[in-house]
């Protein structure tokens, strides 16, 4: 399979990784376990940073520096620097595919201010900016004739050694859903763009049911290295009881934050890890937390938090023009992920990764907001670019073999499991006890004790297992698979939590309050879970 | 409260839930009651257009519906079912690279000016849930009906100051697109995100019109010619 490429996720990273492998000579088949207007993305309003004209004081140096501010000196210092030079390029590409985005009185692309930035940069289309950029590069995927492969689930990457010892890509098993069949498609080199694992945090996390690190997991079983898993970004509005975001738009408005007895107890705008934590410590004092948006009146939020008004209604039975939204901070962006070089490129040959799947060092401790679109888009191109200039090259081109059988096997044996523990009762533990021990504040023994649950649910799995033994469009079964890979990724938030004793952005150790030079440095956890730290 | 689920049969079941999203009884069916139960979910806030079903005969987003007791939850129509309430979309989607409902070529450095930008702003809000397909009743007579969404995506690009070639567009949606609508609005009905196919496609008549090309239906009459397209 000379010059193929396989573009796994069809989020935002996917796809404009797929339309850059292609327009580089590849051929690229783009796989997905839904469809791809359905991925995270399309969850991602805020906007995408870009300095589009340095006239008003701001200026791609002020957005290097924010960048790395935010990231409390855990990002590669080139890494930011390239992707804040190609972002308004960046957005002028996406502005040339058809991106509608909104635009000022003078027929300029309209920016709008996000914490953490000192001006207003965040390039938006209305509030439905992850939306439409989403949507758009779908359909410039399909005006390409790129080959979309929807609904198969990804099991496991296909490498094969080297005479030096290291691995080269050699494809991908999938599962098809709707045939129930294991599929194997070769591929001289594979791009992952799968998404984050905010959902080890299950009912505690703003994501899509979708985001439980399948990508992520994958690549450690394959041998890939990953990076900073412990860093995760709590958004401190979603509603209380089902997590849903409340967009930071509300308190950018002039939203306040009350505890029980009405009183405000923190700067709104702070950056996100300071009010999640002001909230999370009010919890702890036994308060219920509430968003007022009263007084900014009927007519200002039907103009402008309309969604945040409908979705308040809908999950909390409030009206926001009347009454006080209950929330509670959630898990919202995962900073790591698999480690890449600066050519997207892994620790395995031919095998890329783009987007929230991937650490580009560019987000370090703590993501900037209106960063995460902008990285998707200028990585993803540069996944897309390099994966098929490998592919170009690449020489091997021998059939697998026994891969299918090796993925139709464990499948069989999944279904021949117990089933004497529920995995769902297991899932909701799971994310009760990341939320409460591996949540905004952590400390060694209530890490330890999650990692001890974590381990006792990966032995135990055999006694989990599927109720449902059907071969097609089996969701138990997918949801099982989805579970196991969230497992092995909480581990390795949790050998990576452990191991960083200080204080850093989204990881904070009550027992290392402070921020310790000694730990300025990537954790790297490897397939045997082996934790190291590399600059 | 009782909810009946269209599966092979309709199964009833009962659940302690008030005050729930339809979602939320799904999901809480399948945890505790039947892991079998097969129905598509995603964002849980009505963006990602992943779980749009009927109740009682509407097309809605399962997330974005309070259920309630008695309520008859069925799969979209017009598409293949996979399974329960999962239905095939392919042929659906097929319809957007069918209409060639995207711009023809980049742009570069054109000047939108706000005006501009707002023409197709509420047109490119669509999810893609396929509520507006389930809902449209051409589909009994075509099958190979552009339909609603992609005509609106059509419109949206058609309508933008950046697509250098919307003729190439008003020419692909003469045969099984503008005309064979019957205008009957049951898309703008379902739609969660307030578009209304049926204006677009009425804007796309008149566009079509400036391209000289005239309602086939009128040519008809009294020439007993049938190209296969119904006439209503």
């Amino acid at each position: 399979m000379k010059s193929r490429v396989v573009v796994v996720g069809a989020g935002g990273a996917g796809l404009v990784a797929a339309l850059n492998a292609h327009q580089n000579g590849a051929e690229v088949v783009l796989v997905t376990k839904e469809y791809p207007t359905r991925s995270q993305t399309c969850m991602a309003q805020g906007g995408i940073n870009a300095v589009l004209n340095e006239t008003d004081g701001d200026s791609v140096e002020l957005h290097i520096q924010n960048t790395l501010k935010s990231a409390n000196a855990l990002a590669d210092e080139s890494a930011v620097s390239y992707m804040c030079q190609e972002a308004p390029k960046a957005v002028a590409w996406l502005d040339s595919i058809g991106v509608p985005f909104s635009r000022t009185p003078n027929s300029k692309i309209a920016q709008r201010k996000l914490g953490g930035a000192y001006g207003a940069r965040a390039c938006y289309a209305q509030d439905y900016t992850g939306l439409k950029i989403l949507h758009t590069l779908y359909d410039r995927c399909l005006a390409e004739g790129i080959e979309i492969l929807n609904e198969r689930y990804l099991l496991e990457l296909l490498t094969e050694p080297e005479q030096s010892g290291k691995k080269y890509i050699r494809g991908v098993s999938l599962l098809n859903k709707r045939s129930g069949e294991v599929e194997i498609l070769e591929a001289s080199s594979v791009i992952l763009a799968t998404g984050g694992y905010s959902r080890v945090y299950n009912t505690y996390s703003t994501n899509s049911l979708s985001s439980t690190g399948d990508g992520i997991a994958a690549a450690l079983r394959a041998g890939a290295r990953v990076s900073d898993m412990e860093f995760v970004q709590f958004h401190p509005t979603a509603l209380k009881g089902s997590s849903i975001l409340i967009s930071e738009s509300a308190r950018g408005a002039g939203g306040h934050l009350l505890n029980s007895k009405g009183e405000r107890f923190v700067d709104e705008l702070l950056p996100r890890d300071e009010v999640s934590k002001a909230i999370h410590d009010e919890i702890a004092k036994g308060e219920n937390i509430y968003l007022d948006i009263r007084h900014l009146g009927v007519e200002f939020i039907e103009k402008e938090l309309p969604q945040e008004a409908k979705l308040a209604k809908l999950y909390e039975n409030v009206d926001p023009a009347d009454d006080l939204i209950p929330i509670k901070p959630a898990a919202h962006y995962t900073m790591g992920g698999i480690e890449v070089d600066s050519n997207s490129s892994t620790s395995i040959e031919g095998l890329f990764a783009a987007g929230e799947c991937a650490n580009h060092r560019v987000h370090g401790a703590n993501r900037l907001g209106g960063n995460s679109l902008l990285e998707i888009v200028v990585f993803g191109k540069e996944a897309g670019i390099n994966a098929a200039k490998y592919a170009k090259n690449a020489t091997k081109d021998e059939a697998i073999l026994e891969a299918k059988e090796l993925s139709e096997n464990e499948i069989a044996e999944i279904k021949r499991y117990a089933n004497e523990i529920s995995f769902y009762e297991k899932q909701a533990i799971l994310g009760e006890i990341f939320y409460k021990n591996v949540g905004i504040k952590r400390d060694k023994g209530a890490l330890q004790e999650a990692l001890k649950e974590v381990q006792e649910m990966k032995s135990s799995l055999p006694k989990m297992g599927v109720s449902d033994k059907t071969k097609e469009y089996n969701t138990n079964l997918i949801e099982f698979l989805e579970f196991k890979n969230m497992l092995t990724v909480a581990e390795t938030i949790l050998l990576s939590a452990i191991s960083r004793q200080e204080s850093r952005g989204a990881h904070f150790r009550v027992d290392f309050p402070a921020t310790d030079k000694k730990f300025r440095a990537h954790t790297i956890v490897d397939a045997e879970g082996v934790v190291s730290y590399e600059n | 409260m009782k909810i009946n689920i269209q599966r092979e049969s309709v199964v009833t079941y009962e659940v302690n839930m008030e005050g729930a999203t339809l979602l939320e009884v799904l999901n809480e069916i399948k945890r505790a009651q039947d892991p079998s139960l097969a129905y598509s979910s995603g964002c849980r806030s009505g963006v990602c257009g992943s779980c749009a079903v009927r109740v009682n005969g509407r097309e809605v987003l399962a997330c974005s519906h309070n259920a309630k007791d008695g309520d008859l939850v069925e799969p979209l129509r017009n598409t293949p079912i996979l399974r329960d309430l999962v239905v095939d979309m392919e042929k659906a989607y097929s319809f957007n690279a069918k209409a060639k409902a995207w711009q023809s070529s980049l742009a570069d450095n054109i000047e939108l000016s706000e005006e501009n930008q707002q023409i197709n702003e509420l047109q490119s809000d669509c999810i893609l849930c396929a509520s507006c397909y389930s809902a449209c009743p051409v589909y009994a007579v075509n099958e190979e009906f552009l339909g609603p969404f992609s005509l609106t995506r059509v419109w949206r690009y058609v309508s933008d100051k950046r697509e250098s070639d919307p003729k190439e567009k008003i020419d692909v949606a003469q045969t099984n697109g503008v005309w064979d609508c019957t205008l009957c609005n049951e898309c703008t009905l379902v739609c969660p995100q307030g578009i209304s196919s049926k204006a677009d496609i009425e804007k796309l008549r008149s566009k079509s019109s400036m391209f000289g090309y005239m309602d086939p239906s009128f040519s008809n009459f009294g020439g007993g010619f049938n190209d296969g397209s119904p006439v209503f």
